[in-house]
């Protein structure tokens, strides 16, 4: 088979990068780690893990407390990535960004504090039909408490949002719109800027689940506008239970805190307790300190790369992987929007997912098969699951064609 | 490699399943989903008194799922209730144990190999869970709960 037509720049110097991940130094089965889920969790550069070995090897304190030199060291390397996070996501000032465990807990903390206090019966929040679970679930969990309504923007056949649609569903019960920047199973990256405008002009509140648009596109979420922004540390090549929530600060004052315990308050007594300033009023109990200094590690890493030239890279590879996919015959791409993330979602007629998943396994290509924590998304395109090719920016086109070769011997197993 | 897992009998199985079938006059029937993959299984199993006397199922799966009924129903005809429950034992143990005691299992010890692939052993052993409640369900008619391998 011949390789893809479509040129991936040498601008980008990815064999220096892929130096970077000790983790792509392997073999697989005896074949070398094709790591094609990116979307499941990212890769961490040397710069993340000797960050947090460095914290546990020399820096090791509980933050916000002590006056002792340690852990004075390790809250002011904590607090850093709230600074790191700010200029990520261009917000106003530090104290609008939470430290969450994921995008699940900050998704499920706005639900919680904001959504009990301001949705009543009657009300309505609007979800769309590409959403991940964990921006379906604490919604319908809200919803079914208070008697309140969760309405769903559907999308068309090329796993777009109908935006005709959208508009028809905002009215003023509307109360808030839960939206995926980038869909993790399609990749289809929503046009949220124009989302949230109509959101706003409705008066309703908008929440942006940019957990897989974070690592792959920059994002402003003052030119956006969004009112909650959340992403999770380890799409973003960072460690596993860390996130960011990003609220505006007019919302998160008005919003009572999600949990209770100690740095979330300023003075306690049986009587009464008063709570801390933004943005330690969310930060109950002693947190993911190494995950946060990680994090901070994996923000400078990215934005020393350049988010534009990611998002450059990622998409002539996307278009790489696209056209050698569709030269298999039987393969149908799930999710062909016209903007996309680099996401290659795939069924082969009379093969299932799992058992191409298996055997790309033993070729030593990762990649994720099932329904990806996406169920409706399935049910809407009528399959069972998919298998995704999930890239970043440290893959190559060698590696999409180890896939498509994959893929063949697949066929040839199951014909 | 993976043909370890992917023997020639399981293809053969999964590509031409025997007893794929709705069966009419069935007595006793279960649904079977494994919410991880989105496979769906329909058994139905026709006792006469305490024996099979025919079993035949529907529904969409993996290889391993498609393969796994298929050679299910085979080897279930002809079997008393409380022999069909045994084997479910044997066919259990000889997925999820280093040295299950009993090798007598014929032609289903070709999927020996899914003990290597941990992920898969929800695969195989989907078409014997819903057969546990097809069995053990109240009355003549199996349970009518779907069964789930989570």
């Amino acid at each position: 088979m011949s390789t893809p037509s479509i040129q991936v720049s040498a601008l980008f110097d990815v064999d220096k990068i892929r130096k970077d991940f000790p983790v792509l130094k392997q073999t697989v089965h005896g074949k070398p780690l094709v790591y094609l889920d990116s979307a499941a969790t990212a890769q961490k550069p040397f710069a993340v893990i000797e960050a947090i070995r460095r914290f546990h090897e020399v820096d090791c304190a509980n933050i916000h407390r002590g006056v002792h030199e340690l852990s004075q060291r390790s809250t002011a390397a904590y607090e850093e990535t709230r600074a790191k996070a700010k200029r990520f996501l261009n917000a106003r000032s530090k104290s609008e960004l939470i430290f969450v465990r994921g995008t699940t807990e900050a998704i499920n903390l706005v639900a919680s504090s904001w959504g009990r206090k301001n949705v009543k019966a009657g009300d309505e929040i609007v979800v769309t039909a590409l959403e991940h679970h964990s921006n379906i679930v604490p919604w319908q969990m809200l919803c079914e408490e208070k008697g309140a309504r969760l309405r769903v923007v559907p999308m068309n056949d090329r796993g777009e949002l109908i935006l005709e649609e959208y508009e028809k569903l905002l009215n003023p019960r509307t109360r808030l719109v839960a939206m995926a920047h980038v869909s993790n199973a399609l990749g289809t990256i929503n046009p949220v800027r124009e989302m949230i405008a109509m959101a706003h002009k409705a008066g309703a509140l908008v929440l942006v689940d940019g957990a897989q648009a974070a690592p792959h596109l920059k994002v402003d979420v003052q030119a956006l506008d969004a009112d909650f922004y959340a992403f999770s540390g380890h799409k973003v090549c960072g460690p596993t239970g860390i996130g960011i929530l990003y609220g505006k600060s007019a919302l998160l004052n008005a919003m009572p805190p999600y949990q209770g315990g100690g740095d979330m308050i300023r003075t306690v007594t049986f009587e009464k307790t008063t709570y801390n300033d933004l943005p330690y009023k969310f930060e109950a109990g002693t947190p993911n300190i190494a995950g946060g200094i990680g994090l901070g590690a994996a923000l400078d890493y990215l934005t020393a790369i350049g988010l534009e030239k990611i998002a450059a890279y990622e998409h002539e590879l996307l278009l790489y992987g696209t056209e050698a996919l569709a030269r298999i015959p039987g393969l149908k791409m799930i999710g062909t929007a016209r903007e996309k993330a680099a996401v290659l979602s795939f069924v082969i007629e009379g093969i299932h997912p799992h058992d191409i998943g298996t055997v790309l396994d033993r070729q030593g290509i990762a990649v994720r098969t099932g329904h990806h924590c996406a169920q409706p998304v399935m049910d809407r395109f009528h399959v069972p699951a998919t298998t995704r090719a999930s890239l970043a920016f440290y893959n190559t086109p060698a590696e999409i064609d180890a896939l498509a070769a994959g893929i063949g011997k697949v066929r040839e197993l199951f014909a | 490699m993976v043909h370890d897992l992917y023997q020639e009998i399981i293809l053969d199985h999964s590509k031409r399943p025997r007893n794929c079938r709705a069966m009419e006059d069935a007595n006793r029937h279960a649904e079977g989903y494994n919410p991880l993959c989105g496979d769906k299984l329909k058994l139905f199993v026709k006792m006469e008194g305490d024996l099979v006397k025919d079993a035949s199922f529907v529904g969409s799966g993996c290889a391993i799922s498609t393969a796994s009924a298929s050679l299910m129903t085979e080897s279930l005809k002809g079997k008393t209730r409380q022999q069909a429950l045994e084997l479910l034992e044997k066919f259990h143990e000889l997925l999820t144990t280093d040295t299950p005691a009993s090798q007598d299992l014929g032609k289903l010890m070709v999927f020996c190999g899914v003990r290597d692939y941990p992920a898969r052993v929800k695969c195989a052993t989907l078409a014997w869970h819903t057969l546990k409640s097809a069995l053990s369900g109240p009355g003549e008619h199996g349970s009518a709960e779907t069964v789930t391998t989570e």
